[in-house]
């Protein structure tokens, strides 16, 4: 991809995160024009009292006053004070941030590789029993909600059986520290995981299946075997190199959504992640950190397209011209 | 020994709404360094012949009769034998129109895959020849790097001649190499092939629709209706003096070079080939022929032999 081609993609991402920052901070305003009205609504405060509280949450001043004041603090690094715990939004969002990087991050990358491998044969061999049986169960994986699947596995594993924990990041009141703290954390988030790994998995098995279907019929295959490659090279060296671009497109903008992607399973096996965190702020409804989760998952969107352009880039000689 | 036999060739794809004979019983013999052309319109089954000669037809496909390549037969190989003939004993020359060429691996990398597949040299070696390869093709060798997007469409039909090239193949299956090719560029690679042919004493068999290209590529010609031969002979005795009237007609629809008042009247050719699956009675292309007469629609008469190396299946034909 040619240098200016990738300035411009940078350029768009970053002007495209402006924009969300101008909708994202206008948009509570209109939700809600005065929080500390809200939120004390039926005690009796002072007016006194309401102006110094409209002060601690930069609530002050005309609304463009208000966005300059906001904007300056967010290029410090300051995304405003929680209405709930009262501690900067910033801390909280850090707290919460690698709990759901680990257990969707995981999940989305094992998920990933099962299903691209599973679509690769099934549309390789058309109707084979392999076919027949993967693309049923990746059907079915598909269309059952997550939060559905977490329940039933949240039941049988934990309820019944009891081989895993029933929720949280780790046993209460532990004191382990170090590798039986990492054992333990791993063994909270081994069924979250593999349920949303399950959940995932269905998407990237169909998608690379059609792909591949599509690619099966290319004249390029026809000339790979007529050289006198094996099937697997075909398939490998030829097929899969060509059917895997719009997969991988799918797979780098679905990181995207690792964020923001599993607040209902987050929430049953109580993961302290941002999912969960997302759900309490709703909950409050706590402004000031609904718009930095907001931000933080635009932003993680933007931040995964651009990644997605830049790849596609890489990978096919096609994008991005001479 | 002939390079390539076809001996009773029948080719029938089954499809969902039943068989569908591509090709019905077709003899074909190539020698050393002897040049066939093979026409015939589209859906004649000529493409699914050269398919048929390397075994890279669907599995929906059932094949019969014998197709003899270096005296073995293709359908009785093991499959590692198999890939040891295929683009050794016999490659094809593709559709460089069509998406032939892997777009996202570069022309020089698609060639030296050839080689190493047939074990013809390491890295470096492979590298070497594709880089001769090219240049013999009329494409420097600095162009390897390229990708096919990065080529124009004769530049992607001379890659292809060199793929096909790569591994020193002793017949040469041209498939249509010429078509949607603007007209210079056609004369362009239909003189490399017949260069290439000449210098390496390649057995080359030529695939098209267009019989003008053939009469000067080719030393005999095989005619093909509805997936059978209806005429054979050397080129120009068959494309000046045809015994079949569809020969006839397909040597009429192109203008004679040299000669302007044949491109005045061009003489087409009524109707449609017919649909394989459901082929006219008696002789297939009587219900397009100008000499039908009552029994073409009954009696399907085989190859007459007209003159020694002549031979036409029309009533008209008399035997010699």
């Amino acid at each position: 991809m040619r240098p200016r081609v990738v300035v411009g993609k940078v350029v768009g991402a970053i002007s495209t995160l402006a924009f969300v920052v101008v909708v994202n901070f206008f948009l509570f305003r209109i939700v809600n024009d005065d929080p500390v009205e809200s939120m004390f609504r039926g005690r009796n405060l002072t007016a006194e009292q309401k102006e110094r509280l409209r002060q601690q949450f930069d609530l002050d001043g005309s609304r463009f006053e208000q966005f300059v004041a906001y904007v300056r603090e967010l290029l410090s690094g300051n995304l405003g004070v929680s209405l709930q715990s009262r501690r900067p939004v910033a801390t909280e969002i850090a707290e919460a941030l690698w709990p759901t990087i680990a257990l969707v991050g995981t999940a989305t990358t094992l998920s990933m590789a099962i299903g691209i491998w599973i679509g690769i044969r099934a549309g390789w061999r058309r109707r084979s029993r392999f076919d027949v049986g993967s693309t049923t169960f990746s059907m079915f994986t598909y269309s059952v909600p997550d939060f559905w699947l977490a329940m039933l596995a949240l039941g049988l594993f934990s309820v019944q059986l009891g081989v895993f924990p029933t929720g949280g990041i780790e046993d209460a009141g532990s004191t382990a520290t170090g590798l039986a703290l990492l054992l333990d954390q791993l063994h909270h988030m081994a069924l979250p995981c593999l349920v949303l790994a399950v959940a995932y998995i269905g998407e990237y098995a169909i998608v690379m299946r059609s792909s591949m279907l599509d690619t099966v019929r290319e004249d390029y295959l026809q000339l790979a075997r007529a050289k006198g490659l094996r099937d697997v090279e075909v398939r490998r060296r030829h097929a899969v190199r060509n059917a895997v671009l719009p997969v991988v497109n799918l797979s780098a903008l679905n990181f995207g959504f690792v964020l923001s992607g599993a607040i209902a399973v987050e929430s049953i096996f109580s993961w302290p992640g941002l999912g969960q965190a997302t759900l309490e702020a709703i909950r409050g409804p706590d402004f000031p950190m609904l718009q930095g989760l907001f931000l933080l998952f635009s932003a993680a969107v933007i931040l995964a397209n651009l990644v997605a352009d830049l790849l596609a880039g890489v990978l096919d000689p096609r994008v991005g011209g001479r | 020994m002939s390079v390539l036999e076809l001996q009773g060739l029948s080719v029938t794809y089954r499809t969902e709404g039943g068989d569908v004979p591509a090709v019905r019983g077709v003899d074909l013999e190539i020698g050393a360094g002897d040049t066939v052309g093979l026409a015939g319109e589209s859906g004649c089954g000529k493409s699914t012949i050269a398919a048929a000669v390397l075994r890279l037809l669907p599995t929906s496909a059932r094949v019969e009769g014998r197709v003899l390549l270096g005296g073995e037969d293709v359908y009785a190989m093991k499959p590692g034998r198999l890939r040891a003939v295929r683009w050794t004993g016999a490659a094809i020359v593709f559709q460089g129109a069509l998406h032939s060429l892997n777009p996202v691996h570069r022309i020089g990398a698609q060639i030296e895959e050839a080689i190493r597949v047939h074990g013809l040299g390491d890295a470096a070696t492979a590298r070497r020849r594709a880089a001769d390869l090219l240049e013999r093709v009329g494409i420097p060798a600095s162009r390897a790097d390229r990708y096919p997007h990065q080529l124009s469409g004769g530049q992607r039909q001379r890659v292809l001649i060199a793929i096909a090239l790569a591994c020193g193949p002793h017949l040469l299956i041209a498939d249509e190499p010429t078509t949607a090719l603007d007209v210079m560029v056609q004369a362009q690679v239909l003189d490399l092939l017949a260069e290439l042919q000449r210098d390496e004493g390649l057995a080359m068999l030529f695939i098209t629709h267009d019989l003008s290209v053939l009469t000067s590529a080719c030393r005999r010609l095989a005619v093909m209706y509805a997936g059978r031969i209806v005429e054979t002979g050397p080129a120009e005795d068959v494309v000046r003096l045809p015994s079949h009237p569809y020969t006839a007609a397909l040597a009429g629809a192109f203008p004679t070079i040299g000669d302007p008042a044949s491109r005045m009247r061009p003489s087409g050719l009524p109707g449609d080939p017919p649909d394989p699956a459901a082929l006219p009675s008696g002789c297939p292309f009587h219900p397009r022929c100008n000499r039908a007469v009552e029994a073409c629609s009954t009696t399907d008469v085989g190859l007459r032999v007209s003159a020694p190396g002549r031979a036409a299946a029309c009533v008209h034909v008399e035997p010699a």
